[in-house]
């Protein structure tokens, strides 16, 4: 039995006093395709990054071809063939696909002048490897995603690796992209070429690898062949969330109209006719694979994208959603994917973020009433449970649960009544996707707010919805019932999708 | 279609535009093309020009560099006060004086770029000032005049390419400047299109960050930006006074904004990643087309600024369009 | 993830106003100790005079640094401003002579208004070019700046327009309850910036804006019309900048200040504000004014010339701007 390509023994490292990695041991063979699976936060960027030698472990020993690697660093990782392909590629935009191709190739060569023969004969190479057909002279921010990528994979194949580690591939990609990087997979598998695919989109892991190992807050917790594994059982080790919650039950109350209403909903390119109704209390899920157009609808509803065609009704009257003031003026609230870059201030404190929308109307003669700020910011520190002595703290600070509160927060602060969120508890550990999704139901059940919520978790959508919508290409597949569906029937429906 | 790729090149655009604008002017005036107003206005390229090759430079860099004249004009003065001093009499070691100076004035910049991380706008500022200060306040603020100058740096830079007499006796001559003017924008050329240094500063203003990963040597990069932008000012310093006869340390004050002006109208990008020589040299000549039109339109050359700036804003607020489409 | 550098930073913020603090008591002690005549009255009296207009292109800067940008016309601003009350003067009174001094004071405010006014439009002009064309602030403000440097030139012709009216020159070097006006003017008008900055919805939009732009679109925060706004108040402070400058020497030229632009980038910047945005303090850039009036006013006493205090700011600048750099790189 040859010795595994690569292994980790208990490997161990902290920031800060935090465990990013616990105890941790992996093997990854020669020719192997496999999955490391987790949620933004469970470490598998630390795990990557002592993999291709950025970090050292503190605990724990790599070994290579059976033979163990003191200090691994970056040059000796890519000299031992570890290339690693992170999620923004690292290539640069404002020059050519050949030129991207064969810079590390010139680098590595110490050269001074450049040939431009010698750059696109290199290219060519590279691109003729992986049976694609790139235009060599374009630029390559000019490239979709998908083109970009395959520079990106074209580059790492070209100096003698053997294990390619790639970083979410799939996340900006459509359905038959992800064919295409797939077949290119197989061929380096085939090539003897070991591929790291990290990722947390459970249907292309279950589709590519051989094997699958799950880590979660810095513990391996599963790990086996494929076979083993389904989407249900990888979220749930994924995300550890127990099913013992009672499923989100709705009750419909007196007859009124229902609280959001879209009907023949479209933005040309993204979406067409969208027809859903959502009643006060209700929380109804969405999903659907990458390019279904699910957050362009709720980009829509928040008045991102203010050509659209067909209606909007809030309360049974006809709305015109223009722009983001208008939803907010009418009692939308949209909770974005990605909290660090488009939902905090992370150089402003917990009240300054939390108060972020409702500055306007805490003005008096112009000037704000900062007392009643600072209390309503109290308030509502209070009532999302958000873990702070004080709200002037920086909100840098918080945890990631606690962070997803403060942006929820700040919405309720102005007395939302339809709330959109978008991957609600990503990269949120597991005790306060609980409480999360507690608040959740709390605001739809107490308060009365009409919540639609898009989720790759499926588990997640089956236990805190109580209707759920699966998107495809921009049509809603079938709206279902949750009491009249399950886990395995939903991702089988999704599976058939893809 | 390499048609379709042609005309969407911003060089393509501006070497339309300023087709039309002479056509424009010359019809209006013809007074423009005749041969002693396009001497003039080649000759008023070079010293513009050679500095704005060592912003193009830096600014593709990801920097931007607003002390050159400063440097132009403390090389200049220490360099032909030691001549004065001295009494040398030759000409090619001043001009390497000026240079080296230049380039040491550079290396601060770099430094304070590179090992102090400070952004580029505010630590030039401040080089910019600190050494015109020096030079105007420790060494010196007389101007010295054309009977001081030494002969040969006069004669070095009267030399023409061609020239003729008119018929009411005035010399026009094309001056052999120019040709230094073009050789540096070859050498710069080269080094930007051929050499792996000019790709690294590509990369660097591209995404300074994987151009680290991927192995390029930044603070080498960085180094050499600054030191080339101030070396080819330190070199034109010295020119300038030599094509006009006189060195007054408060000289090219204030041309920092054209020169950047004329890179962005270039075709550079402001953030880094995009330019080329040929557009700057376009951007140039468009902004010292402006003075010289006016001149000849009987314009007051009063509103020269004026014109450039409206330039500079219609050029930035096209680009800022294009781009946005391009995103979009 | 923790991260850790920036919390510390955070933390400092205030521990910079007092780092500032006592950059600003030593170089009045070491001026002090240098020059018998700093501690004379009638220096400080004459820093309070010719402090203000540095300060108001100072605040601007500020300004338009806490959303990112920048502002490079604001000396343009500040002299066509003076420059066209200066023409509104001479045309309406005379030249010069009694007609032109002992203007009434309604022409005086009419001019002040005119001043202002051109502020607002330069402003205006800025704001719109950067918000609604959404041409990046340094390009769109050196084209500009070209535009109002240029107007003046073809206003003037290139010499300055000397002779104001009395009441005028009374903004410049008149006094109030004994202090000088333009002090009071400077302070009245940075505690109304500060007011608006930590007290207005405006205000503390900027801040966010700066933070974070992308959050603030998703926020709700009318990006557009705060950023409008900012620009419109930079116009404004640096009119009443040109008002304060040629009020106190009686002159406005095309090309008064160039320097000005320097030293109020400098002190915007010494001063605590973070040029990428989100970060800026009042306070901060006034005590940065006061540390770097010290020192030229310090320096000229010593007979230094312009040139050498000239140099001074820019070695200065560099120096704390390292030693920062170095410190917050060594925690």
């Amino acid at each position: 039995m040859p010795a595994p390509l690569i292994e980790l023994r208990h490997i161990g490292k902290s920031f800060a006093g935090v465990h990013a990695l616990d105890d941790l041991s992996l093997a990854l063979g020669a020719g192997e395709i496999h999955c490391l699976a987790g949620e933004n936060g469970s470490g598998k960027s630390t795990l990557i990054k002592i993999i291709s030698g950025v970090y050292q472990p503190d605990h724990g020993e790599m070994l290579f071809d059976g033979e163990p690697v003191k200090a691994m660093t970056p040059i000796g990782a890519i000299a031992r063939g570890v290339q690693v392909i992170f999620q923004d590629f690292s290539l640069f935009g404002n020059l050519t696909v050949a030129e991207n191709l064969a810079l590390s190739n010139e680098l590595r060569d110490k050269r001074h002048v450049v040939s431009w023969r010698r750059v696109r004969r290199i290219a060519r190479e590279a691109v003729a490897q992986l049976g694609v057909d790139l235009d060599l002279d374009a630029d390559v921010e000019r490239l979709p995603t998908s083109g970009r990528q395959l520079v990106a994979i074209a580059r790492a194949l070209m100096s003698d690796a053997r294990l390619i580690i790639m970083d979410e591939p799939t996340t900006a990609l459509t359905r038959k992209e992800v064919e295409t990087l797939f077949r290119i997979v197989r061929d380096i598998q085939a090539r003897g070429i070991s591929v790291l695919f990290v990722s947390h989109k459970m249907r292309e892991m279950l589709e590519i690898s051989e094997r699958i190992t799950v880590i979660r807050n810095g513990k391996l917790v599963a790990s086996g062949p494929t076979a083993e594994f389904d989407e249900i059982s990888i979220t749930r080790a994924m995300t550890g969330l127990d099913l013992t919650e009672a499923p989100y039950v709705w009750t419909p109350r007196e007859a009124l109209p229902p609280r959001l209403e879209v009907t023949g909903l479209a933005v040309p390119g993204l979406f067409s006719g969208l027809d859903l109704a959502v009643a006060p209390g209700e929380i109804v899920g969405i999903s659907g694979l990458l390019g279904s157009g699910r957050t362009d609808f709720a980009l829509t509803l928040f008045g991102m994208h203010p050509h659209y065609q067909g209606e909007i009704r809030i309360d049974g009257t006809v709305v015109r959603i223009t722009s983001v003031q208008d939803a907010i003026a009418h009692g939308i609230a949209y909770v974005p994917e990605d909290r660090l870059t488009e939902g905090l201030f992370l150089s402003q404190t917990i009240n300054r973020n939390l108060l972020a929308s409702s500055y306007d109307g805490l003005a008096r003669h112009g000037l704000l009433d900062l007392a009643q700020a600072r209390r309503d910011a109290a308030g509502m520190i209070a009532a999302m449970q958000i873990a702070t002595p004080t709200g002037e703290r920086p909100v840098i600070e918080l945890s990631g649960g606690n962070q997803q509160r403060v942006v929820i927060g700040r919405w309720l602060m102005k007395e939302a009544r339809i709330l959109v969120l978008n991957g609600p508890t990503v990269g949120v550990d597991v005790g306060s996707k609980a409480g999360i999704h507690r608040k959740i139901r709390d605001l739809a059940v107490e308060h009365g707010l009409a919540v639609l919520m898009i989720s790759d978790d499926v588990p997640e959508l089956v236990a805190h919805c109580n209707r759920i919508a699966l998107m495809h290409r921009g049509h809603f597949e079938g709206v279902f019932e949750t009491a009249q569906t399950s886990e395995a029937a939903l991702a089988d429906r999704l599976k058939a999708l893809a | 279609m390499k048609a379709a790729a042609l005309l969407r090149r911003s060089e393509t655009v501006i070497f339309l535009v300023l087709l039309l604008a002479m056509v424009g002017i010359g019809l209006v005036n013809p007074a423009f093309w005749q041969l002693g107003n396009i001497f003039s206005l080649l000759r008023a390229n070079i010293i513009t020009g050679i500095m704005a090759l060592g912003v193009l430079t830096v600014m593709i860099s990801g920097g931007i560099d607003v002390s050159f004249p400063a440097f132009a004009m403390a090389a200049m003065y220490i360099t032909l006060l030691w001549m004065l001093n001295v009494g040398y009499t030759g000409v090619a070691l001043p001009f390497l004086m000026a240079t080296l100076i230049g380039l040491a004035l550079g290396a601060l910049n770099a430094f304070f770029v590179h090992s102090i991380r400070m952004i580029p706008l505010i630590v030039t500022l401040g080089t910019g000032a600190m050494v015109r200060g020096f030079l105007l306040g420790f060494i010196g603020t007389s101007t010295i005049n054309i009977d001081k100058m030494p002969r040969q740096l006069i004669d070095f830079a009267k030399q023409d390419l061609t020239s003729f007499t008119t018929e009411d006796g005035s010399h026009i001559g094309l001056t052999a400047m120019l040709l230094i003017y073009l050789g540096f924008a070859l050498v710069v050329h080269v080094l930007l299109r051929h050499t792996m240094i000019g790709r690294a500063v590509f990369a660097m203003g591209g995404d300074k960050e994987a151009a680290r990963r991927v192995g390029f040597n930044i603070p080498l990069t960085t180094f050499f930006v600054y030191c080339l932008a101030g070396a080819l000012a330190g070199f034109t310093g010295l020119l300038h006074v030599s094509m006009i006869w006189l060195a007054n340390p408060h000289d090219l004050a204030g041309m920092e904004l054209d020169v950047i002006a004329a890179v962005v109208l270039g075709g550079a990008s402001i953030f880094g990643g995009r330019g080329s020589v040929l557009g700057t040299m376009l951007g140039v000549f468009m902004l010292v087309m402006v003075n010289n039109s006016l001149i000849i339109m009987h314009v007051s050359t009063t509103w020269q600024r004026v014109v450039v700036g409206v330039i500079v804003i219609a050029a930035t607020a096209i680009t800022s369009w294009r781009d946005r489409k391009r995103a979009a | 993830m923790r991260h850790g550098f920036d919390l510390r930073r955070f933390v400092n913020r205030e521990a910079n106003l007092v780092q500032l603090l006592g950059l600003t008591a030593a170089i009045f002690v070491l001026m002090a100790l240098l020059n018998e005549k700093f501690l004379r009255a009638y220096n400080f009296e004459s820093i309070t005079y010719i402090a203000p207009e540095l300060g108001l292109l100072s605040v601007a800067m500020m300004l338009a640094m806490l959303t990112g940008g920048i502002d490079l016309s604001v000396i343009g601003i500040a002299n066509l401003s003076g420059i066209l009350a200066g023409l509104f003067f001479h045309s309406m009174g005379a030249p010069r002579g009694a007609a032109l001094t002992g203007m009434p004071f309604g022409m005086v405010a009419a001019g002040v208004l005119i001043a202002v006014g051109t502020g607002l439009l330069a402003g205006i002009i800025n704001g719109a070019l950067i918000a609604r064309v959404k041409i990046t602030p340094i390009l769109a403000t050196i084209g500009t700046g070209q535009v109002y440097v240029g107007l003046a030139l073809v206003l003037t012709g290139g010499p300055a327009i000397v002779g104001f009216p009395d009441w005028w020159d009374a903004i410049g070097n008149g006094k109030l309850f004994g202090v000088a006006l333009p002090l009071v003017l400077f302070v009245v008008i940075l505690a109304v910036v500060a007011l608006v900055l930590t007290r207005t919805p405006l205000g503390v939009n900027l801040f966010l804006i700066g933070s974070n732009a992308k959050a603030a679109t998703f926020a709700g925060i009318r990006m557009g019309r705060a950023i409008f706004l900012s620009y419109v108040a930079t116009g404004l402070l640096a009119s009443v900048a040109g008002i304060l400058l040629s009020g106190r020497t009686n002159a406005a030229k095309s090309d008064y200040g160039t320097s000005y632009l320097l030293q109020a980038v400098l002190i915007a910047v010494l001063g605590g504000t973070n040029p990428a945005g989100g970060r800026a303090t009042v306070l901060g850039v006034a005590i940065a004014l006061v540390a770097l009036m010290f020192l030229s006013s310090g320096f000229q006493l010593m007979r230094f010339s312009n040139f050498l205090v000239d140099f001074i700011w820019g070695a200065f600048l560099l120096v704390v701007i390292a030693i920062n750099a170095l410190r917050n790189r060594a925690r």
